[in-house]
């Protein structure tokens, strides 16, 4: 597609440091949970996980497993209590550019157009107009937006509104793409075409990337390695390669895939059937 | 049917009490004094308009609402944001607003009298303290609904926190500070024509007490419509404003 992608900053250093040691380091992490009502719970326990550079890894688990409190600790939202997470040997201390994140509802700015919520984050970066105006245009290309740049999120389907957020987040050029359940709102079918889309776009601009999930499929489908979560208080309970040929969809029926699908199930099963009864006990509880 | 055919047809209620007040006050249904015809206060008005005596009134009473208004507009969003923003704030600052919040503020007309005597001070005082605490609860309640994810994504990609209050929890309490204005904007013509009538040497209300008691009663019933036509036209100017400045909600 666009040339001018391709020698934007960040976008150019494709072949470099591909051998460097794990760019993140999650050791030992714990983290309390704490109501405003009610007592604490122990959300993670002793979470131990690295990832390297420009890898895609999916961390999957039922509902309440704390996978995305762990990506929140990673993205420096919620203050590390227990325990280490380091970027490229570096304490993580609040959030920061080299993170971006990608939400579930999308936390588009809704008082902002398509074009002014990825102008944002070019503002924050002190980028001069010209150039960002013209950056912006590339990321919404990229994401097949041409046209709804003046739209508001408001007037966007689910799924234009998850492409503006990718292209949002993409457009300041993180190294590390954080992303919580990013297509569990969208219907079945724009999710598959956003996983497509997801994957075309990293592979053009790669990125290590943690991508939360409860979709075994999706899992598999999209990361180089799955990180099984147990339920609450959330474990890292295995970890599966998943690293199959991404170019093609049809992958998807072969039947290696959907072993590997269902050697993850088995072991998200158990988990995911301990998670339900515990929120039965819990209504039961209330009642 | 046409807009402002609609619009017309809205409005059809107002002529007829129109023609209700002419009939009823020509035919000598009810006393002159207490209901001059409508045609009397129109004549009053213009002669008020030509002495000068209704543009000199109105204003330095826009210029008391006007001033109270924006006082109270630029403390209590700014109070409120911090509010929801900063618990130590909400802490010292939310009993006082709910000891306040029923009061009514024209029971502290005689206190701002004492504090800043007959002027333009005291008026603007007591709007201002009177059109804070809506402004103020708007503020808080919008600023409190501001989503987590929002805040949360402006400083992954590069704001800092107090920078993202003026980009993200502003705007995000916008409509319910919006609210809280009109509220204040309506209040603050109560409190203004109030604290008029009761102590001061010019404005809408003195106007109003002043022709009463002469038994001026046509040009006092000419003074009181320009004022609801004013609140009116005031209010509706604001819900324009207000429908532009939130343009991007689903429509």
């Amino acid at each position: 597609m666009r040339t001018e992608l391709d020698r934007s900053p960040g976008l150019g250093t494709l072949l470099i440091d591909m051998a460097s040691p794990a760019q993140i380091v999650i050791d030992h992490v714990n983290h309390l949970y704490r109501p405003q009502h009610g007592r604490e719970v122990l959300a993670l326990d002793q979470v131990s996980l690295e990832v390297g550079n420009r890898e895609f890894v999916a961390l999957l688990g039922p509902s309440g497993c704390g996978k995305s409190t762990l990506l929140y600790l990673i993205g420096g939202f919620l203050p590390v209590e227990t325990g280490t997470i380091l970027i490229d040997g570096k304490k993580v201390a609040g959030p920061g550019p080299d993170r971006g994140i990608v939400f579930q509802h999308f936390a588009l700015f809704p008082w902002k157009t398509v074009r002014g919520n990825i102008l944002y984050g070019l503002e924050r970066q002190g980028m001069p107009k010209a150039e960002r105006e013209k950056r912006a245009m590339d990321f919404i290309e990229l994401v097949g937006l041409a046209g709804f740049e003046d739209s508001y999120p408001s007037q966007l389907s689910g799924g234009m509104k998850q492409r503006t957020a990718i292209a949002r987040t993409l457009a300041i050029d993180p190294k590390i793409l954080l992303m919580d359940e990013p297509f569990g709102a969208l219907d079945a079918q724009t999710r598959g075409l956003m996983q497509s889309e997801l994957l075309r776009i990293w592979q053009r601009t790669p990125k290590t990337v943690i991508f939360v999930t409860h979709d075994v499929q999706e899992a598999v489908y999209l990361a180089d390695r799955v990180a099984v979560m147990s339920a609450r208080p959330g474990r890292i309970k295995t970890i599966v390669q998943t690293k199959f040929d991404k170019d093609n969809r049809d992958i998807l029926k072969s039947k290696l895939f959907v072993e590997k699908v269902d050697e993850i199930w088995n072991l998200v099963k158990d988990e995911a059937i301990k998670a339900q009864q515990r929120q039965s006990f819990a209504q039961e509880g209330e009642l | 049917m046409s807009e402002t055919g609609n619009a017309l047809l809205r409005y059809l209620p107002l002529a007829l009490l129109a023609v209700a007040w002419e009939v009823v006050s020509r035919f000598g249904l009810v006393s002159s004094s207490a209901l001059p015809s409508l045609s009397d206060v129109v004549r009053a008005w213009i002669d008020l308009v030509k002495d000068g005596e209704l543009i000199t009134n109105g204003l330095s009473s826009l210029y008391r609402a006007g001033a109270g208004l924006a006082l109270s507009i630029a403390v209590g969003s700014v109070l409120g944001i911090f509010m929801a923003w900063w618990k130590p704030v909400n802490v010292l600052v939310s009993p006082i607003v709910e000891i306040f919040y029923p009061l009514p503020k024209s029971a502290l007309i005689p206190v701002t009298v004492i504090w800043l005597g007959f002027g333009d001070g005291s008026k603007i005082l007591l709007i201002f303290l009177g059109c804070m605490l809506p402004v103020t609860i708007g503020a808080f309640n919008g600023a409190r609904s501001s989503e987590q994810a929002l805040v949360w994504s402006a400083r992954c990609m590069g704001a800092s926190r107090l920078r993202t209050l003026w980009d993200v929890v502003l705007p995000s309490a916008m409509p319910e500070l919006l609210n809280g204005i009109r509220t204040a904007l309506a209040l603050s013509f109560i409190l203004l024509v109030s604290s008029e009538l009761i102590v001061a040497q010019k404005g809408f209300g003195f106007l109003i007490g002043f022709l009463g008691a002469n038994g001026n009663y046509d040009a006092m019933y000419a003074v009181v419509l320009t004022v609801a036509f004013l609140g009116f036209a005031a209010d509706r100017i604001y819900l324009l404003i207000t429908e532009r400045a939130l343009a991007w909600r689903a429509s």
